[in-house]
């Protein structure tokens, strides 16, 4: 197959080749003159004008069918804003598009060479330029003006209320950290990380006790969620395609993106038709050769099935009760009760 | 040529006029002669787009076809082929990583600067050669040099840099990262040291060149337009790259001795590192402060030569020369005010995202402003399209399309979405990738029969230019699809996720295009090294243009000219002069067809009185005064 395929190759180079030197023979006895080819001028000029039409046609026939493809279902406050911004701004580079390609290719139609036509010498005109300096000048005032806000609107602090939740990129998973029953993440500090500890906890914190650290990102419904970022290695980035959230995690340097999400998983499933659906967060920054398979499930959930499903995990401590002993004497029984650590099974701690 | 204007500089030229025989060494290789180490740079520079494309091909094939079995690739990649018949994932990162700096440093700024300012400076402001030859010399040799490192870093175990053109620590920092960030970044810093170097040298040369060796008459408001990309570019390189090596220099420092300038609260691979305080945005900022005038170090000069061979071809002057100088110098100057909007979701401050969307957007007013007049340029001229001119018009298609989808990133809250997705990927392969090269294929067309002394094949550059145009807008144009969807950029294989699952037919479709359009510059290299020996030999102004280099011989020799260097006249632009009515009066419509419709700039005005205007003609009259006085017009700015 492969034979045949690059036979059929060499074959066809070949006979170019043989071609291309026969005209380039033709053309020396023809002795052609320094004049422009006036036959394959037209034929250029007239492929200028092919090329705007069929390609005019199939730009708009290729971005129409595929509208449903790439046309993303949003399912964030601010998403909704962005992608409106996004197909304004569709529409006004649209236009300019249409209007300069065609320019373009129809004035190197039109203007293409003839015999004894002198071109015009017209080299100047400022109204013209004023014209268009101004124009793209306004435009883009409006654009930047609009940017602006939404911009502002969307890095601005983060409600009180917010859920706070820790995400953090390591090569190469995502992790995710729930404050618990206190509503206070737990400092940490990358020294003490080890394979259990992933975050780096500090137990010596009262606030890392009741900490939770599940597998997937659940986020309720219709209330603010503020990620806190942070990276372990090197530089990741958190994208929730759906949500329109993109923000680099990086190490050293925490950082935050905060979002409402506005359907939750059930609700996605019916509007996109597909049982299987799930919202997804994935990895934007090379990090390494596994970059392409940081991904992790997000679930949005009702805001009462949130708090339900919240209650049932449980704390990071008490999967890990060997780290108790990290724990400073005097805290070790408040940790135990927040932690949700019965006595018990401290007591057969050694078993497990 | 007025015999007259002879008199005026013969001073400097006996010096040069002393012709040395040389050897093949000093004469091909160890040259100092500015047309020599323009046609190394360009024939670097195509073995390197060769290089960066079959990388490019490799990654398409992985992309386009995720479960072809990739075993016959074996004999050129050896084990970064697994076991398995599978493009190995770190390599494909190396892959990208290459073709981008290649393709960006390599093809785009050395091959296409290197050659057309090494080339056309001396030859379109008349000047012998450049400022200093040997200086000439070392940049390419550096350049040389620094390609020599890059190729070896293909070859070792380890594998080249890996960690994406942009190397953005910690990942480019931390050989326990990536294989790729071993001894593969470390020949990549060594090879960007020493490019910079060269990059420096060669700038350091154009600007002098430009600035002190114009011939007589030959002020900056004629300069042509080419002249102005040039110099405008050698400025921004001059300001810009020395940035890189310094964020360079602190990589070095943190990688290979414990300092902490990018490096803080590290834990990887089992161990917690010592280093703290530093930022690894430091280093983003450090790179886009010269990354993105870099994409302006790559545009310019393709602008500056389409703008040359659109008035050349249009038979029309530029329109609008002065607004076309004012805004390549407000894209300059606005090129170093916009870099962190590569930054909007890297965690930088959102207040300077705010600046720097404003800045970014008004960029897009001066590239406006060129576009519009090279539209203008074309209406009511009378178009020869030659290859050079396809190409030309072929990169103001890819300046609007990519130039437009700019708009979408440069606003903070769209790129949200758009950031690192196959939107930029398409965005910039549009504006600066495709664009950029097709100015390089636009001007090696126009000035290969300076070069070489030969024509290339049109017939060939026509089938090369419809391919490459269709294919490129093939690849590119749906990309924009993909990256609308969100997929994100320097992923290995998109299964792993139900939302980038889609696609796929695309995908294959797009490494198609890719492989076509690769194999339409196979047509080029062809007709490039095959007219080098066998085209037709080429009349000294074959394309009737006005600026100085088409009024050099055939093959000019070292120092250009053979006799006195031309004096310059009038800007380079006076294609299709009206007639004055007087003069038309007593012609026959014949003798109107048959006048010239181009006046190159070392003509006279005193020997054009047909075309002259009024103010033209109180010029003659100094014109004659200087044949004994030497006075340059430079209050003559009637043309421009």
């Amino acid at each position: 197959m492969i034979q045949l395929f690059i036979a059929a190759v060499v074959v066809l180079l070949v006979a170019l080749i043989l071609v291309f030197r026969l005209s380039d023979l033709v053309g020396v006895i023809k002795g052609k003159q320094d004049k422009p080819d006036s036959k394959s001028n037209t034929v250029n000029a007239v492929l200028m004008l092919v090329f705007l039409i069929v390609g005019g046609i199939w730009a708009w026939q290729s971005a129409y069918s595929s509208f449903d493809l790439y046309n993303l279902p949003v399912a964030s406050e601010h998403g909704v804003e962005t992608d409106k911004m996004f197909w304004w701004t569709m529409g006004i580079t649209g236009v300019a598009f249409i209007i300069t390609q065609i320019l373009l290719f129809y004035f190197s139609f039109r203007y293409r060479y003839k015999k004894n036509v002198r071109a015009s010498y017209y080299h100047d005109n400022s109204k013209l330029e004023i014209l268009w300096t101004a124009v793209p000048a306004v435009v883009m005032t409006i654009l930047v003006g609009y940017g602006l806000v939404t911009w502002n609107k969307i890095m601005d602090k983060a409600p009180e209320d917010s859920e706070v939740i820790e995400i953090m990129g390591m090569q190469f998973a995502w992790k995710v950290r729930y404050p618990g029953a206190d509503g206070q993440l737990g400092t940490y500090d990358y020294r003490k990380i080890d394979d259990a500890n992933l975050f780096g906890m500090d137990l010596a914190d009262r606030n890392s006790h009741d900490d939770f650290a599940p597998r997937e990102l659940h986020v309720p419904k219709g209330k603010p969620v503020l990620l806190n970022i942070r990276a372990r290695d090197v530089l990741h980035s958190v994208y929730i395609p759906a949500f329109r959230v993109k923000m680099d995690a990086v190490p050293g340097m925490p950082t935050k993106f905060w979002f409402v999400p506005t359907k939750s998983t059930a609700e996605m499933r019916v509007e996109t038709g597909n049982p299987d659906f799930n919202y997804e967060l994935a990895c934007t920054e090379v990090c390494g050769n596994a970059h392409f398979a940081m991904r992790m499930v997000v679930v949005v959930d009702e805001p009462e099935d949130y708090e339900r499903w919240k209650e049932e995990q449980r704390t990071w401590l008490s999967l890990n009760p060997e780290y108790l002993s990290q724990v400073p004497e005097d805290l070790k029984e408040v940790a135990m009760i927040s932690a949700g650590i019965e006595e018990e099974k401290e007591v057969n701690g050694a078993s497990f | 040529m007025s015999t007259a204007t002879m008199n005026n500089s013969e001073g400097e030229e006996h010096a040069h006029e002393e012709h040395h025989e040389h050897g093949f060494v000093s004469t091909y290789i160890f040259s100092t002669d500015h047309k020599m180490i323009a046609k190394q740079f360009l024939i670097t520079g195509i073995a390197w787009a060769f290089i960066g494309g079959v990388m490019s091909l490799i990654f398409r094939l992985q992309l386009g076809f995720p479960d072809m079995d990739m075993e016959w690739l074996r004999w050129l990649l050896g084990n970064w082929i697994t076991p398995t018949g599978k493009l190995d994932p770190t390599f494909y990162l190396a892959l990208v990583t290459m073709h981008g700096t290649i393709m960006v440093f390599f093809v785009l700024t050395a091959g296409l600067s290197g050659t057309f300012s090494n080339f056309l400076i001396p030859l379109q402001i008349g000047a012998r050669d450049m400022a200093s030859g040997f200086m000439n010399m070392l940049s390419y040799w550096f350049f040389f040099a620094s390609g020599v490192v890059m190729f070896i870093s293909l070859f070792i175990s380890t594998g080249p840099a890996s960690g994406g053109w942009v190397i953005y620590p910690p990942l480019s920092a931390l050989p326990q990262a990536m294989e790729g960030s071993g001894l593969g970044m470390t020949l990549w810093l060594v090879a960007m040291a020493l490019f910079i170097v060269s990059t420096l040298l060669g700038g350091i040369n154009y600007i002098t060149t430009v600035i002190n060796m114009r011939t007589e008459g030959l002020s900056f408001s004629k300069l042509p337009l080419t002249i102005w990309a040039f110099f405008i570019t050698a400025i921004i390189g001059l300001l810009s790259f020395p940035v890189l090596l310094s964020a360079a220099l602190l990589l070095i420092f943190d990688r290979s001795f414990g300092t902490s300038f990018y490096l803080s609260e590290i834990y990887i691979a089992g161990e917690a590192l010592p280093n703290m305080g530093g930022s690894p945005i430091l280093f983003q900022h450090l790179f886009w402060f010269l990354g993105h005038p870099e994409v302006y170090i790559v545009l310019l000069p393709s602008l500056g030569i389409t703008s040359e061979i659109i008035s050349t071809n249009s038979r029309k002057p530029i329109f609008g020369y002065k607004a076309m100088v004012g805004s390549m110098i407000a894209i300059g100057f606005l090129s170093f005010i916009v870099w962190a909007h590569h930054m909007f979701v890297t965690g930088m401050n959102p207040f300077l995202g705010s600046i720097f969307m404003l800045l970014t957007l008004i960029i897009a007013v001066p590239s406006a402003i060129k576009v519009f007049n090279y539209l203008t340029t074309l209406w009511r001229g009378n178009i020869v399209f030659t290859p050079a001119m396809l190409f030309s018009i072929g990169l103001v298609s890819f300046f609007i399309s990519g130039g437009l989808t700019g708009i979408f990133l440069g606003n903070s809250a769209v790129d949200i979405q758009l950031h690192d997705t196959y939107f930029v990927v398409a965005h910039f392969h549009l504006v600066m990738g495709s664009a950029a090269f097709f100015g390089l294929l636009a001007g090696v067309y126009h000035w290969f029969p300076k070069m070489f002394g030969r024509m290339m094949n049109a017939k060939l550059g026509y089938v090369h230019f419809w391919v490459s145009f269709i294919g490129i807008y093939l690849v590119f144009f749906p990309m924009h699809y993909i990256g609308i969807a969100g997929f994100p950029r320097r992923y290995y294989s998109f299964t792993n996720f139900d939302a980038f699952s889609t696609f796929g037919d695309l995908n294959a479709f797009i490494s198609v295009a890719a492989f076509i359009t690769f194999a339409a510059q196979m047509v080029f290299i062809f007709n490039f090294f095959y007219s080098m020996y066998r085209g037709k030999l080429a009349s000294t102004n074959p394309w009737k243009s006005n600026t100085l280099e088409w009024t050099t011989p055939r093959f000019p020799g070292h120092g250009n000219w053979p006799g006195a260097i031309p004096k310059v006249y009038r800007w380079p632009y006076d294609y299709s002069k009206p007639i004055n009515p007087d003069y038309a009066e007593k012609m026959t419509e014949q003798e109107i067809a048959d006048f010239p419709d181009y006046i190159p700039q070392n003509v006279p005005y005193s020997q054009t009185p047909e075309t002259n205007t009024p103010q033209e003609n109180e010029l003659v009259k100094l014109e004659i005064e200087s044949e004994d006085t030497i006075v340059i017009e430079e209050e003559e700015e009637t043309n421009s």
